[in-house]
């Protein structure tokens, strides 16, 4: 049994590969659990962030700076009375939530943190995650249709036409980058993630900077299409309660709200998860080539430790800067406490054999924090599109690009 | 890594699409009946990747299961659903279809009997972690004329639903 646990650690291969249950369970609850807690901190960063772009406080009154708002959220969805509209369909108004939260959930198998921290590595890595993140559809149809209403039924079918249109820019833009992991090798390219990065690894390149300005277009294509993908703004619809009434939740409440609203931020940090591993390199630290070395490799393995231990110096300095006042006492303690959670975890992440096991993750974690901090800045700035602008956007822009790029990249490939 | 509970997997994913299957005729409302079969051809793509042939089935999950039984389920969805439960759901040529299925399961019986001589000693080989650039292979390689055919008839038949839909372009 131990020996189960010990003799994976020694491997190079994902669990999956190896066929070692165990160790697969143990990612896959890790993934749960990490998923999980993005979704929260995610909840409270995205209101923290706009109030501060608004030149607002955001929340402040539960817990320290508001750092327990999502869990008094979480209480109120549990709590609160979840109405099922009259005349309308069970079955399927139960089983659309559902859907839409396993696919979410699902296509993080393949995702890969590092090159040997994914639950598996399928021969059709990408091809999967596009699929089954396309099963997401027909929860957002279902919805629509079993709530018995037509503003959810309109709605549902805006959402989907938006995510079935802009799935193929989306297609589009992947398929260039797969074509970009065939060259300098033997000759066939691959789709599975891992093997993704490992060309661009070989290549010395990410992809992005591939044929400049080629692979930057694909991933700025792709980049657009994601956000519409995930129904977040500038192309929230759903969101749009006083001009469309909202989108195909409008009858969900309470618990199956919530499952809709943790789809949503989960498949945000999927498609995120996509576009690092194609275009930013996945788990690679930045420069892989030019900072190389055994100097530069501790370097980079103390980035994760330095970030927790920079994150508990910022909450001590908040700490410091609490109201003297014995109402705020507790909160005051529970900030300290925080912080040297926060400190602890930076200092175990110094440990030689946990940093080299964690920088992987770190780096991949990291690109993937960029993009969500991406999708609350564009909350922020951009106006909502009106629906005609939408398909004109998808498909007459971002398509002919996404052709072009593809055809231009695929005479590259064969001519260099 | 070696397969693991095979038998197991190939009864469930097989009993998955024949229930969903029976349920697609049997159901009533139509909507059910079309999220049965999303139900069928997911247990399909499993069977698929059962036998080795990972690319198929991913793209039977984007192609059939997301792609077209999402237009399916939109059109049922702006039929009226009253008027549709009111209508006969079998009609008189049930006969006929009971015996065209009763001769393809003699057939699938006549070919697991004698299976054995027909496809003597042909244990397949499993290219499973280089199955998708084997199908690359052959459809841009081999079979490239044939593809770019078939590719062209596709797009003669998107050419023509515009020309039909549209009345002036």
């Amino acid at each position: 049994m131990l020996d189960d646990v010990t003799s994976y650690l020694k491997s190079d291969t994902t669990p999956g590969q190896a066929g070692n249950f165990l160790w697969a369970f143990i990612y896959i609850l890790l993934i749960f659990l990490g998923l999980s807690v993005a979704v929260i901190a995610m909840n409270w960063l995205e209101r923290k962030i706009l109030a501060h772009m608004q030149v607002r406080l955001g929340p402040m009154r539960v817990g320290p700076h508001g750092l327990l708002q999502p869990i008094a959220d979480a209480i109120k969805l549990l709590i609160k009375e979840d109405i099922m509209p009259s005349e309308s369909d069970p079955f399927v108004f139960w089983t659309a939530p559902l859907i839409v939260v396993l696919t979410a959930f699902t296509v993080f198998i393949v995702v890969p943190f590092g090159p040997t921290h994914a639950v598996t590595d399928m021969n059709i890595g990408v091809l999967f995650m596009l699929g089954v993140s396309s099963l997401s559809v027909l929860g957002v149809v279902m919805a629509g249709w079993a709530s018995n209403s037509h503003y959810p039924l309109m709605g549902a079918l805006r959402s989907s036409a938006q995510m079935v249109s802009y799935e193929i820019a989306m297609g589009l833009a992947v398929i260039s980058a797969v074509l970009m992991t065939s060259l300098n090798q033997s000759g066939t390219g691959t789709l599975s993630m891992i093997g993704i990065v490992q060309a661009q690894e070989a290549q010395a390149t990410w992809f992005v900077f591939k044929f400049f300005p080629l692979g930057l277009i694909a991933f700025f294509v792709f980049a657009v299409a994601m956000v519409a993908e995930t129904n977040r703004a500038p192309f929230d619809l759903p969101e749009a309660e006083s001009e469309l009434t909202a989108g195909f939740h409008t009858e969900y409440s309470g618990f199956r709200w919530s499952l809709f609203f943790l789809a949503e931020y989960s498949a945000m940090i999927a498609v995120s998860s996509i576009a690092v591993t194609l275009w930013l390199g996945g788990w690679l630290h930045p420069f892989p080539h030019w900072l190389s070395g055994e100097t530069w490799d501790l370097v980079f393995s103390l980035f994760p430790g330095l970030t927790f231990v920079f994150l508990a110096g910022l909450t001590f300095y908040s700490v410091a800067r609490m109201p003297k006042h014995p109402y705020f006492r507790v909160q005051t303690m529970g900030l300290a406490g925080f912080g040297a959670v926060l400190g602890l975890i930076g200092l175990a992440l110094f440990a030689p054999p946990v940093r080299d096991r964690v920088q992987d993750i770190y780096w991949f974690a990291a690109k993937v924090a960029g993009f969500m901090y991406l999708y609350i800045w564009y909350r922020g700035t951009f106006p909502r599109y009106r629906f005609d602008q939408l398909m004109t956007v998808g498909w007459k822009i971002l398509l002919p690009i996404g052709l072009g790029v593809l055809i231009v990249t695929a005479i590259l490939g064969v001519v260099l | 890594m070696q397969p693991v509970a095979t038998t197991f997997f190939f009864y469930f994913l097989a009993a998955v699409t024949v229930l969903s299957g029976v349920l697609v005729i049997t159901r009533r409302n139509p909507v059910h009946s079309a999220l049965a079969l999303i139900l069928a051809l997911l247990g399909q793509a499993g069977l698929y990747l059962m036998l080795y042939a990972p690319f198929v089935a991913g793209v039977q999950i984007i192609l059939y299961a997301g792609g077209i039984m999402v237009l399916f389920l939109f059109v049922i969805m702006l039929v009226s659903i009253e008027k549709s439960q009111k209508e006969e759901q079998f009609n008189n040529m049930w006969i006929v279809g009971l015996l065209a299925a009763l001769a393809l399961g003699a057939l699938f019986i006549g070919v697991y009997v004698k299976g054995r001589d027909l496809f003597a000693g042909r244990e397949v080989a499993l290219p499973e972690q280089s199955n998708t650039q084997q199908i690359a292979i052959l459809l841009y390689g081999n079979y490239m004329f044939a593809f770019e055919i078939a590719s062209l008839l596709l797009l003669v038949a998107i050419i023509g639903a515009v020309v039909m839909a549209k009345k002036r372009i």
